[in-house]
């Protein structure tokens, strides 16, 4: 545990992307089994202990001190594991200085339940220095936030033992903590992990953005990009999964899916939902909003099966037919999904058409008149591309349409947590009900933490400061003056808020320190471009 | 009318401790016409210590420690209306008013203001800290009526280890980077320089190398006595190479900007009692974090408090809730003043 606690406490401090590597690639060679795949499980967020929860530490930390210390300490620090780390009373007696193996720390943690966590919890914490209780808590409660992705971890594993990252990711999705397999193979040379009928995730192909420049459709092909959420349909042994983009299993999710596929293959699509509120093609989808009603359910209601049966937009093909067909480039793939079709039920399939166009400048044409809701942009594929994990450049290409724009009013701004933490980073922002200068009020009509410079962060975190009317715990109203201007994908009526609407992707554009805030929008202009 | 308007007036002005008067820019001793550390200029100042934010420039009169009127007379480049006042020495004021510089532990020169009026004691802190530090006077315990406090970290979450074990951690960094160097931020009037003796005391030697924007305050501090040992500018540096296996100690806006590049491979620390909180470090792209301060941390707050024994606590600035609501759950009388100006320096 000692040696976990101090990982994580260099990699909260290093900046620089191969120290980082270093430090976890020194530690995954130093560390034994199983301990170093279960602190590659935590680095991956591939750990969960359902009885330890935020909440359980809040609940312990208010047994032990003032609740009103602990909530301003909490909203400075802005981690609820700090907090608890450097607030946890030291034990009177000193604890055994004996470490305990991660491996048993985990052990400890899964086998805690929702009515021994609160009894259990209290001896771990007391055996360890602020260090290690930071760790252990972030361990138990998930989300490290040590700035390291999954895939900079799966990298420190590659370059540990000097493996391709590739082969890593390959097997990873099959594999389960503490990946004893993969350490097999990847550290003591043993076999690569047998993966043959298992259903399980293969990594997502991604696309870049296009900025400004131009493709030559001669290399490139079009399809719209579907506004819905990117899936994986995999059947291997007779069973059917569906993954999310993060690679999560969401078949429960979505029961209608898991009988559907009638052999077994890897495909990639969108999921979306049947609509019959918008246009667009015969049998259309409806806008992400009805989709966004099935997300995050663990059951699915009958009613819900009906009335918003989901399907699959087809892009492309991983596996079938017995064949991977990855290293293949996408004009074959796509000509094998075509192949694919007749075979599949139409009830629950589709395929993503392409879209023909002149030259560039046509299809950009084509581009700027599809306001449909269920289309985001255009996706540009190299005819010749094979299908490779991650965002490879100039393979793929994702082209939005121009965001929609608005200009809102500051309200309300609650401080940021993490490296923001103390900052005030989260901006509610609203439009005028009415006339201002007639005396109309401010609605509150989004939320939005992202779009401005480090530099913009500090001079809105001094405005916030000065401009302050009164102060709700973490959050501070401020006085009606500073003027966003707020880019948005589309906006939809909305029950949950005030103004009745809620908007999609919110994010600040420009931050208008020249415009009064009376010139903002009204309410009325964000309406009139309600699609659903 | 006016009658009754001159007797509220007489009658407040003889109501216990209305001669001392917390307005937002300043504490107004109303007898005396005289403000402590205010932030804008004034006829006549007291002044707690050199820090920018309490030490203004432009007042008529300003009463301070001599070596807080040098700091001073550094940044300000004059002595005008300066009026020295040794630890100890009770001056009169006017009005009835006496005042007695008490040293705070703080910085050089740092000092609590004891205020005696009609029997009445009021001691206003400044800044000031509990640690033992080498490069001032320690704190001194004081009973009063009111205690008018700093709250900087006044947060529960805040202890500051002792300083020994900081030390020891820029040391082994040094030691573990022969090639590099360690770059300091460091706040250049104190932290400074109290990193810089703590170093010595801890047997380092070696050669230090200074931002030019420490070097006329180290210098002031060598004048009043403290020996800080060997220092070199790092624009006097031969070569980088010169500078491998250094210890550098730059203010902390430095430490992100362009003149860092001149350093061989710097390992960015900071100094500075925020670095418990672990975001605060990442904001600043710090690799190593010491947790020095030279302020009261939460358990220095609470501790002072009990051993001064007030009758009222006010708290000037920093976080004034948690430590009013400290005061609150023991017992004790307490208000937070809202005073502006005042900033969270980078200590």
């Amino acid at each position: 545990m000692e040696e976990f606690a101090a990982l994580l406490d260099a990699l909260v401090y290093t900046t620089s992307r191969n120290r980082k590597l270093a430090l976890i690639a020194a530690y995954l060679r130093a560390a034994p089994d199983p301990d170093r795949g279960w602190a590659l499980a935590a680095l991956t967020d591939g750990l969960d202990f359902p009885a330890v929860k935020s909440n359980t530490i809040r609940t312990l930390m208010k047994e032990r001190v003032d609740e009103v210390l602990w909530a301003l300490s909490r909203d400075f620090v802005g981690d609820t594991a700090e907090t608890a780390s450097l607030l946890w009373p030291e034990p009177e007696e000193p604890a055994p200085q004996v470490d305990l193996p991660l491996a048993e720390v985990v052990a400890r943690l899964a086998a805690l339940t929702r009515s021994t966590a609160p009894k259990e919890l209290p001896g771990l914490l007391d055996r360890l220095d602020s260090k290690g209780r930071y760790a252990l808590i972030k361990l138990a409660t998930g989300g490290m936030r040590v700035g390291i992705s999954a895939r900079l971890a799966k990298t420190a594993f590659a370059q540990a033992f000097a493996v391709s990252v590739e082969e890593v990711e390959e097997y990873w999705h099959a594999l389960t903590p503490p990946y004893a397999e993969l350490f097999a193979w990847g550290a003591d040379g043993g076999a690569p992990p047998d993966l043959a009928d298992t259903p399980h995730f293969r990594p997502f192909m991604l696309a870049h953005p296009l900025e400004d420049g131009e493709v030559d459709l001669a290399d490139y092909a079009a399809e719209w990009k579907w506004d819905g959420i990117r899936v994986q349909l995999v059947r291997a042994g007779g069973e059917t999964r569906v993954y999310s983009r993060s690679g999560d299993d969401i078949s429960a999710t979505f029961p209608e899916l898991l009988q559907a596929l009638p052999f077994d293959a890897v495909l990639d699509g969108e999921l979306l939902v049947r609509g019959a509120a918008q246009g667009g093609e015969a049998g259309g989808a409806a806008s992400f909003n009805a989709l966004q009603q099935r997300l995050g359910r663990k059951t699915v209601s009958a009613k819900m099966l009906k009335e918003s049966p989901a399907f699959v937009r087809l892009y492309d093909v991983l596996l079938a037919e017995g064949q991977d067909w990855r290293e293949h480039p996408w004009k074959s793939r796509r000509a094998t999904l075509e192949s694919l079709m007749p075979r599949l039920p139409d009830t629950h399939f589709d395929l993503s058409a392409l879209v023909e166009a002149e030259d560039f400048a046509a299809l950009a044409a084509i581009r700027d008149t599809a306001r449909d809701e269920a289309i985001e942009g255009l996706m540009l594929k190299h005819r010749m591309s094979p299908y490779v994990a991650g965002r490879k450049a100039a393979l793929w290409y994702k082209w939005k349409r121009d965001p929609l724009l608005i200009d809102c009013v500051l309200m309300y701004a609650q401080r940021g947590s993490g490296k923001r933490s103390s900052f005030y980073s989260d901006y509610t922002f609203g439009c005028w009900a009415g006339d201002p200068d007639a005396g109309a009020e401010l609605l509150p009509v989004g939320k939005a933490y992202s779009g401005f410079t480090d530099e913009e962060l500090k001079k809105l975190d001094r405005f916030v400061r000065q401009n302050t009317l009164n102060r709700f715990g973490p959050v501070r109203e401020v006085k009606r003056e500073l003027v966003f201007e707020v880019a948005f994908d589309s906006v939809h009526a909305s029950k949950r808020h005030k103004s009745g609407l809620a908007m999609r992707f919110p994010r600040i554009h420009r931050i208008r320190w020249d415009k009064p805030a009376h010139e903002a929008d009204r309410i009325e202009g964000l309406r009139a471009l309600v699609k659903d | 009318m006016e009658q009754a308007a001159h007797l509220s007036r007489s009658l407040t002005m003889t109501a216990p401790f209305s001669w001392i008067r917390p307005e937002p820019w300043g504490i107004h001793i109303v007898p005396a016409d005289i403000w402590v550390d205010p932030s804008r200029p004034v006829p006549r100042a007291l002044v707690t210590h050199g820090h920018a934010d309490h030490a203004r420039g432009g007042h008529g009169e300003t009463i301070a420690t001599p070596a807080t009127l040098a700091i001073m007379e550094l940044r300000y480049n004059t002595r005008d209306g300066a009026v020295a006042a040794a630890y100890g020495e009770t001056i009169g004021l006017g009005g009835g008013v006496s005042a007695t510089f008490i040293p705070a532990g703080h910085v050089l020169g740092s000092a609590q203001v004891l205020l005696e009026h009609a029997g009445e004691r009021v001691v206003i802190t400044g800044d000031y800290k509990r640690a033992p530090d080498p490069t001032c006077a320690p704190f001194q315990v004081t009973p009063c009526d009111i205690f008018i406090t700093e709250a900087t970290f006044g947060l529960p979450v805040f202890t500051h280890p002792p300083i020994a074990e900081e030390i020891g951690k820029l040391l082994t960094a040094r030691a573990e980077n022969p090639d590099a160097c360690v770059l300091v931020g460091a706040y250049a009037l104190g932290k400074a320089q109290r990193v810089i003796a703590e170093l010595r005391a801890a047997g380092h030697t070696d050669t230090i190398w200074l931002h030019g924007a420490m070097e006329a305050m180290c210098r002031l501090y060598e004048d009043h006595g403290v020996a800080l040992g060997d220092l070199r500018l790092v624009s006097d540096a031969p070569s980088k190479d010169a500078m491998r296996g250094a210890v550098i100690v730059a203010p902390p806006s430095a430490l992100n900007d362009r003149w860092s590049r001149r350093l061989p491979d710097p390992v960015t620390a900071m100094a500075s009692g925020w670095m418990r909180v672990r975001g605060r470090a990442r904001q600043r792209g710090v690799e190593l974090p010491l947790i020095i301060s030279d302020h009261a941390d939460w358990n220095e707050l609470t501790r002072t408090i009990r051993e001064v024994n007030p009758q009222e606590t006010w708290i000037t600035h920093g976080r004034e809730e948690a430590l009013l609501r400290w005061c609150q759950l023991n017992q004790r009388r307490a208000r937070a003043l809202a005073l502006v100006g005042y900033e969270d320096e980078d200590d």
